[in-house]
């Protein structure tokens, strides 16, 4: 359903693991996984039992790639080994972080990859049950995966003793409705249990009181992707792929004013500056690049001075951002901020649940401010009072919505500073009127 | 009346789950494809099906913004303004929907064709600026392929 060629251009410098079957013909099909090592990680880990397979997954240093960043293996690892209970595996396909499209072509093209993925991640933890959580507008991709998890069961990869290896696994899809909320991962459970999608407190974690009060993990598409890799190749092999703690490849989502705009499979840690002007062929038009959203709109904004960064998770945390989702947005030089952060706080202000007040009522009220200080009546305060409230957001909530509402705001009113003031002494936006006066040349 | 086909996909939906009300989002939106909203027959009709109250299920129908009470035009436009698709022009594709079908966000034209709605990220980001009409993406749009595309959806509804 979606243009694959506008989505994949490619690139020489792509290291293609979790994309290498995209472009084989037939990709979704079990015959076209089969040939290309498809379910082969599955019967090396029935061989090497959950314990490996968990330590393996520790050591290849692959961390969520939902935006937290927490090591994969450790998380597995939480699971209690001795319950009485059953276990759950949830897939979170709730894709909705802004600016990241990647678990789209990944369940698209090679769905067969991800129940690979999810069925080890099951046998690891001693799951027999899996639900992928799939966000309500994915529904074409929702067919895709039902036909490919009906051909897994055709051919025993998922219902009783897989392969005679003697581990039963059942899994289904689960269609979202609507609620960016849901990506939350206790969200996600609320929600899977026919509730509201409003986040739980941790601790309890999922791992041990999760769907149903059982133990579950929760994992997003593109991590659970990299599972079978890692059984296959190894821990070493995984690890030396990327940087330092930052195990694998990543999929990055150029969006916004770049030249060629598309998900690009890169090494964990591949530089900033060349995935913009390399990869994705710099800037439109010889403009300008005046700030990067580097993976999500719920990351602190960088200027263009602050590029020469590599893209994993520590080294963004070190400069004061976070690598997020993978959703990197370039934003020219003739771009409003104030309209950037009026824009994406309407988002938040939208998707609030409601739940923690510091989050419903600081998100309205900062929604209501940006749009008075874009709109022309703001006053000299507000640009402090923009900050005051995000801090008064950030760190006090239940889930991280507040925080994906403040760090974008403070960051770039601290950054863009000198475009606030001018909106306030001018009485309105001066790149509108720049756009107006041009208008009226012509 | 539900369709057998509906009612049947129901008790397939009701089984995945070891605690029935887990269907409920999913039976919602699949009742919705086939009667075009959520009407009251069906929300009574899932609750007694996954044994809860209808006002639980009537609780989870405010939460999820794309599940809806009330009938909507044939083909809804839902039209991406978030950050990516800002960035490349939403904003004019969706002044531009809303001057061609002379409806607001959420609005539907009197003939029942086409409803608006200004929606959040779609995961069509780089292929922005981005709609979805139904569950159809269409992307890289321009005015002129959102004319034509008007066009076409009017088109197959004289089919």
């Amino acid at each position: 359903m979606s243009d694959y060629q506008s989505y994949m251009k490619g690139s020489p410098f792509e290291v293609k693991v979790i994309s290498a079957r995209f472009s084989l013909p037939d990709s979704t099909s079990i015959d076209t996984f089969l040939a290309h090592e498809g379910y082969q990680a599955l019967a090396k880990a029935f061989q090497m039992g959950p314990e490996a397979v968990i330590n393996e997954m520790k050591n290849s240093q692959l961390r969520g790639r939902g935006g937290a960043g927490f090591n994969t293996g450790l998380k597995w690892s939480f699971v209690p080994k001795q319950t009485d209970k059953p276990k759950y595996v949830v897939c979170n396909a709730d894709e909705s972080e802004p600016a990241t499209c990647k678990d789209r072509p990944l369940m698209e093209y090679d769905p067969h990859q991800l129940i690979e993925g999810i069925i080890i991640a099951g046998y690891a933890i001693g799951a027999h049950q899996g639900y992928i959580y799939i966000r309500g507008e994915y529904r074409y991709l929702m067919e895709v995966l039902d036909r490919a998890i009906a051909e897994a069961y055709a051919r025993g990869y998922l219902g009783k003793d897989i392969q005679g290896s003697g581990f039963d696994f059942e899994l289904c899809t689960h269609t979202g409705a609507g609620a960016y909320e849901c990506g939350e991962e206790t969200a996600l459970l609320n929600s899977l249990e026919g509730l509201r999608g409003y986040p739980r407190v941790k601790p309890p974690f999922p791992a041990v009181v999760g769907v149903y009060g059982c133990p579950t993990i929760v994992n997003n598409v593109e991590t659970l992707c990299n599972a079978p890799h890692i059984v296959l190749k190894g821990a070493e092999w995984f690890a030396g792929l990327g940087t330092p703690k930052n195990g694998g490849t990543r999929l990055f989502c150029l969006s916004g004013h770049i030249n060629r705009p598309g998900v690009y499979e890169l090494p964990m840690g591949f530089p900033l500056r060349k995935m913009i002007e390399e990869v994705g062929g710099g800037i439109p038009r010889g403009k300008k690049l005046k700030s990067v959203i580097p993976g999500g709109s719920s990351c602190p904004l960088l200027t263009a001075d602050e590029i020469d960064v590599p893209m994993d998770f520590d080294s963004l945390a070190k400069i004061g951002s976070m690598l997020g989702s993978g959703g990197v947005v370039m934003i020219d030089e003739d771009t409003c901020m104030v309209k950037v952060a009026q824009r994406i706080m309407k988002f938040y202000a939208h998707e609030s649940c409601g739940w923690c007040i510091p989050c419903r009522e600081g998100t309205a009220w900062l929604k209501r401010l940006l749009d008075r200080l874009h709109g022309g009546a703001g006053v000299t305060g507000d640009p402090d009072t923009a900050l005051d409230v995000s801090y008064n957001i950030l760190g006090k909530t239940l889930c991280p919505l507040g925080d994906a509402a403040a760090m974008p705001t403070i960051s770039i009113v601290k950054k863009f500073r000198s475009e606030f003031d001018e909106h306030v002494r001018l009485g309105g936006c001066p790149y509108e009127r720049k756009s107006a006066a041009v208008q009226a040349a012509r | 009346m539900l369709s057998d086909t509906l009612i049947s996909k129901f008790d397939d939906v009701i089984a995945r789950y070891p605690l029935k009300r887990s269907a409920i989002v999913p039976l919602l939106l699949f009742a919705q494809d086939e009667i075009g909203h959520i009407s009251d027959e069906a929300i009574e009709e899932i609750a007694r099906r996954v044994e809860v109250l209808p006002i639980e299920v009537i609780e989870d129908i405010g939460y999820y913004s794309m599940l809806h009470r009330q009938p909507i035009g044939k083909f809804n436009l839902q039209v991406c303004t978030n950050v990516s698709c800002q960035l490349l022009g939403g904003e004019e594709i969706l002044e531009h929907c809303s001057k061609r079908l002379g409806i607001g966000h959420k609005q539907t034209t009197a003939d029942g064709l086409f409803s608006l709605e200004e929606v959040e990220c779609l995961g069509a980001c780089c292929g922005a600026p981005a709609m979805q009409v139904n569950y159809d993406f269409y992307e890289n749009l321009t005015p002129e392929r959102v004319d034509r595309l008007i066009e076409d959806l009017k088109a197959r509804a004289e089919k």
